[in-house]
């Protein structure tokens, strides 16, 4: 039986890693990494290892300073504009959500349909509706995002990056803050994206998180990746993650065996 | 080519290092300013649901909004310099220099200087304290995520509507300025009737005053928005940077006012 080739949608090479705040500060070196369609990738991380910074260059906002990033088969260097196109098929779901702030949860979650579909605002509502509805946002559609809790605004940006029914979803410490009923509900709700859900088409969506907690997202067939000491660790599957002799994810998952204890 | 420019966008956002020089500085803005020239007319029909909206709400803002305050900018610059100008000109009976003294410092030089400048202060703060804000908040990666241009969504409506804005305003605060000037002329008991007073104005005007109080207000405009969306938006910021950058902005946005208006001052005295 002849093995059918699947390219990766993401793909790094000897990257190195520049910060948003100082894009000359390398924060994470030499990442080596791949995303095949349908994998569900946990990136662990302690604040500040550049877990954002990471997820800004594979959603293709920033190049690497050394090394190669491809999205979707692009380079995302600055001399190659072709890569731009791939955004739009990336959704990106920022910590705290980075929700507009002048504008109600409706009108934030419309603005890229109306911008890329060059549709009127009324033209986009029913979609808008449909996915807010989805996403248990209904009640709040009219509310600006600083009139919501933090458990709803990440819901809304959820809801922001869905809008365009990316094939790669990205979500920089989504569990972060969270309640309980909360945390659970977006995991089972990833769970489904990932196996793919109805509302976009039943196609199984490749997903990418960043955490700082481990446990939550422990079970599934996820992928783990551990940033440490600038420095990026594949290390596969969750029994591989228990059964590693890396330090820095020992002492992680002590402490948050300690937390949770 | 329009994705050229996206990409110089994400460069200049990206950009972390703050000017090192002044002439960095220039080179930076004027490098924004062509990015926002070059977007403004590769994308001119690029999402007319969302960007027609937002040009329409920006004019409203730099244009229709101030039409009180120039209402009575209008009113207080006719009393205070047209009315006394013309009663001086009439008391040494040089009433036949009024016209073309009126379109010098009115027409030329105060009106379009004086809408500049108010227009920065009241507009352009505003301007940099929200793109300043989105700045530090992070509005703007969330803008590049979605695959939304910053500058296409961002300046160029600000840009076009502050360079309406202007335009219209200084048509308004002339039309005001002379109309009460005579009013107060007329209260001083001036021997000069409403007809000779806007004949020798409409005499002394000529096609060039037009063009280039058009191309002048415009002008202000463009550079104006480009400054302050420069200092909003172009430079990494943290929120305690935005009233700091603010100040800047001002600052640096009447001196680019006036070096605009020597520029036309060289012209009306070549043409």
């Amino acid at each position: 039986m002849s093995e059918t080739f699947t390219p990766a949608l993401l793909e790094m090479h000897g990257a190195h890693i520049g910060a948003l705040r100082d894009t000359s500060l390398t924060v994470v070196e030499d990442v080596s990494w791949s995303v095949a369609p349908g994998e569900f990738w946990v990136v662990a991380g302690q604040q500040h290892s550049g877990k954002s910074d990471l997820l800004m260059h594979a959603a293709g906002l920033m190049a690497p300073l050394r090394g190669s990033c491809r999205l979707f088969g692009c380079e995302t260097n600055n001399s190659d504009t072709s890569h731009i196109d791939g955004r739009l098929r990336v959704g990106f779901v920022f910590a705290g959500g980075k929700l507009f702030n002048q504008m109600t949860v409706a009108e934030n979650v419309a603005l890229p349909l109306c911008y890329q579909k060059n549709l009127a605002a009324a033209e986009a509502a029913q979609v808008v509706a449909a996915l807010l509805e989805l996403l248990g946002l209904a009640p709040f559609a009219d509310m600006t995002p600083a009139n919501l809790a933090a458990n709803w605004r990440l819901r809304a940006a959820l809801a922001r990056a869905l809008v365009l029914k990316p094939e790669l979803l990205v979500l920089d410490n989504p569990l972060g803050g969270l309640g309980g009923r909360h945390r659970q509900w977006l995991l089972d709700f990833l769970d489904q994206l990932w196996r793919g859900h109805k509302w976009f088409g039943g196609r199984p969506m490749t997903l990418v998180v960043t955490t700082d907690d481990l446990l939550p997202w422990h079970g599934g067939p996820r992928k783990f990746a551990l940033l440490a000491d600038r420095k990026f660790f594949l290390l596969g599957a969750w029994r591989e993650v228990e059964s590693s002799g890396e330090p820095h994810l020992k002492e992680l998952l002590a402490e948050l065996a300690g937390a949770t204890m | 080519m329009a994705k050229a420019f996206e990409l110089a966008n994400t460069q200049v956002f990206r950009r972390a290092a703050m000017p090192k020089s002044w002439t960095d500085l220039v080179g930076r803005k004027l490098f924004l300013a062509l990015i926002t020239l070059g977007v403004m007319l590769k994308k001119f029909d690029v999402a007319n649901g969302v960007m027609r909206p937002r040009v329409r709400q920006e004019i409203a803002r730099a244009g229709m909004a101030l039409l009180p305050m120039f209402f009575f900018v209008a009113l207080a610059l006719g009393f205070l310099v047209v009315g006394q100008t013309v009663s001086a000109l009439a008391k040494v009976g040089a009433t036949d220099y009024l016209g073309s003294t009126m379109v010098i410092v009115v027409v030329r030089e105060l009106g379009p200087l004086l809408t500049a400048m108010l227009v920065l202060a009241r507009v352009g703060t505003g301007n940099v304290i929200e793109l300043g804000t989105a700045r530090a908040l992070g509005e703007v990666e969330a803008l590049e995520a979605l695959g939304i241009d910053p500058v296409h969504y961002l300046i160029v409506p600000r840009v076009i509507g502050m360079a309406l804005g202007i335009f219209a305003l200084t048509i308004y605060l002339i039309i005001g300025a002379l109309a009460s000037g005579y009013i107060f002329a007329f209260l001083q008991d001036v021997p000069l009737t409403p007809g000779d007073y806007y004949k020798q104005i409409a005499e002394s005007l000529n096609w060039l005053d037009f063009a280039l109080l058009a191309l002048k207000t415009f002008a202000f405009g463009f550079f104006i928005a480009t400054v302050t969306c420069y200092h909003g938006l172009a430079q990494p910021l943290r929120l305690e940077d935005v009233s700091r950058v603010t100040v800047r902005a001002v600052t640096q946005g009447v001196i680019v006012c006036v070096l605009v208006d020597a520029v036309f001052i060289v012209l009306y005295l070549v043409t």
